[in-house]
């Protein structure tokens, strides 16, 4: 009976793609002896194509219910599980260690440099993840704070010549108060609301910053930021560049600790009851417009901080490099990997980061391919790649 | 210990409450009973600074609290357990109370009432690992009035904590305000649907009708009166 029915629908669904591939798949119109080619074929292809792909697609569908009631227990993944086995987390961390301080040295400095990238990602995701993961606030302007950090630093090397070093916790600082700034006004917003308004945040930022000549430089942007120094030494730029990794993974080292302790701090809580319930908030006494501010701020320090490491390496800025897609990137990290767990937004950052760049070699498939994984994802795992569970004592007496 | 003088309330330009005047003195149990639609909710919210009063004043051991925010109220000594309990069902047990004691910074003091409470409800030293949401309704109910009295409140607000559970588990926790009530010596103020049993605990009740109080009187009187019997009791 299902099945028939499964069936029934898989023939409506391959009926339909047929209908609509009709006009690019089957008709091919000759410019040069005006005439129109039918090709039937095609369309006995898109319909058995089409048909199989519905079927797999409920197949994997029936099966995940099954599964689910099946081991339907407390326990966590496997993933949580193994990570919270000192027996394999410890040689784990050892070995991930050794291979990120080996990783500039064994590989090129192509691969260095999209791993810089990546990592950057890691950090506004972790940073990312303090607003959506913890607060529950939906944020889709991130990226105006990573360019506030970027600009931040780049304006004030070229002004005063600033080095690295000071525009670091400088960009951070400016940030967060750009996230106080926006904070301020939305507080009293949540979900859709919240996104829309942050999105226009975002989008301000990036006008201003493109349309502020005298300013920002606009379009043409500003060339020339240096990288970081190492005590005044005359480094070449491969040297440079594997500084600059260095820095960065000490820096995202800094942020899963600062991120983790935050994690199980009382305000950390706020932010979990926080999402959880607003009134029930306020009716334990949680002041919240004050711990939404500190999770706005927070996040948007991190998100300048990336960018004024993003600044030193590219070495030139411009408002392409601030648009909507970074913000949704990001915040598809953060989705993805799975919202609040520390590793599954580092693991989520890394994939999307990594994949396109290497499946440069598919070509226009690139983006097909990256759309259909993310869509596959959210079907199959919407807790992301490694949920996050939420930690547990067990109580002895 | 509290008083509210005249007070109205609005949801933009809809009067809720008119005129609102009402007595808590302290050790009492006080109800509020009335129809959907009353205000009766309202009076809480009011009272608790989450839809502050437009006209009118609300005093709390002689400090005026009308337009503080609600978190300060909170630090004063008034907790509230919300209507339809909203738990954070995401956190585990322990951590649902531990939010109660959001503004307490004396580890020990908490401890010894994290106890006390287990012992109150040894359901809940049972679940206190489970996350929140898959307490049943009685359960949660329970964590919701356990969660407030982690707040050490002089005054505790509880807004229908009968909904929805069946009599049983309503007649332990009425029980149970009784104790709270008696033991620690909490002053509470009970917004109930469930007329009889609100009036058979409480010291004084007040009934609201449209967003004004229509009569008050102590709680056997009220039982005893033909016009509520009639209107809330079904009798």
């Amino acid at each position: 009976m299902t099945v028939n029915n499964e069936i029934k629908k898989s023939f409506l669904a391959s009926v339909w793609f047929m209908f609509l591939t009709f006009p690019i798949m089957v008709i091919k119109v000759n410019t040069v002896s005006n005439t129109v080619e039918w090709r039937w074929m095609n369309m006995v292809g898109v319909g058995v194509g089409a048909f199989f792909l519905s079927m797999l697609w409920r197949y994997l569908l029936v099966k995940k219910e099954m599964g689910g009631k099946k081991e339907k227990t407390d326990k966590p993944g496997l993933v949580q599980r193994v990570l919270g086995e000192r027996k394999f987390a410890v040689p784990a961390l050892v070995v991930l260690g050794i291979f990120t301080l080996v990783f500039p040295h064994l590989f090129s400095m192509y691969q260095t440099n999209i791993m810089i990238s990546a990592l950057i990602y890691v950090m506004l995701g972790l940073g990312l993840n303090i607003v959506v993961g913890l607060a529950g606030l939906l944020d889709l302007g991130y990226v105006a704070f990573f360019a506030v950090g970027a600009y931040s630093y780049a304006l004030l090397n070229l002004h005063y010549g600033l080095t690295f070093w000071i525009a670091l916790p400088l960009g951070g600082l400016l940030a967060g108060c750009f996230g106080l700034i926006l904070g301020y006004p939305v507080l009293r917003l949540r979900g859709d609301y919240l996104a829309i308004v942050t999105l226009g945040f975002g989008e301000i930022i990036r006008l201003v910053l493109e349309n502020w000549n005298e300013f920002s430089y606009g379009p043409s942007g500003i060339a020339n930021i240096p990288k970081p120094p190492l005590f005044g030494l005359d480094l070449s730029l491969n040297q440079k560049t594997i500084y600059l990794f260095y820095i960065l993974v000490a820096l995202v080292i800094f942020t899963i600790f600062v991120i983790n302790r935050l994690q199980d701090s009382r305000i950390g809580r706020a932010w979990i009851a926080l999402k959880d319930d607003e009134i029930a908030c306020q009716a334990m006494g949680i002041d919240k417009a004050k711990t939404k501010l500190r999770a706005f701020a927070l996040g948007a320090t991190w998100a300048g901080m990336g960018g004024v490491i993003f600044a030193a390496k590219t070495t030139f800025i411009n408002p392409a490099s601030f648009t909507i897609w970074e913000s949704v990137i990001i915040l598809c990290t953060v989705v993805l990997g799975g919202m609040g767990s520390i590793v599954g937004v580092i693991s989520g950052a890394l994939l999307l980061i990594l994949l396109p760049e290497y499946l440069r070699d598919f070509g226009e498939f690139r983006m097909i391919t990256f759309g259909t994984v993310l869509v596959l994802m959210m079907v199959f795992r919407p807790g992301g790649i490694v949920e996050n569970v939420r930690k547990t004592y067990t109580f002895k007496r | 210990m509290l008083k509210l003088r005249n007070v109205q309330s609005y949801y933009g330009n809809i009067q809720a409450l008119k005129d609102i005047s009402l007595d808590v003195r302290e050790g009492e149990i006080i109800t509020l009973i009335g129809a959907n639609g009353a205000g009766k909710s309202t009076t809480l919210m009011t009272l608790c600074g989450v839809v502050p009063a437009r006209q009118g004043q609300v005093i709390f051991e002689g400090q005026d609290i009308t337009a503080m925010a609600p978190e300060k109220i909170v630090a004063l000594g008034i907790s509230q357990v919300p209507e339809g309990r909203r738990i954070f069902p995401y956190l585990t047990v322990t951590e649902n109370l531990d939010m109660g004691t959001f503004l307490r910074k004396d580890p020990k003091g908490i401890k010894q009432d994290m106890d006390h409470i287990f012992e109150l409800f040894p359901i809940l030293a049972e679940r206190r690992n489970q996350p929140g949401g898959t307490l049943s309704g009685g359960e949660q109910q329970m964590l919701a009035i356990s969660r407030a009295l982690m707040s050490k409140p002089k005054l505790l607000l509880l807004d229908e904590p009968s909904l929805g559970l069946a009599p049983i588990i309503i007649a332990r926790i009425f029980d149970i305000i009784k104790r709270i009530n008696k033991e620690s010596n909490t002053t509470i103020l009970l917004v109930e649907q469930n007329a009889n049993l609100a009036l058979k605990v409480a010291d004084r009740g007040y009934v609201m009708e449209t967003g004004s109080i229509t009569m008050t009187d102590t709680g056997q009187n009220l039982l005893a009166n033909e016009d509520v019997k009639k209107a809330y009791l079904g009798i």
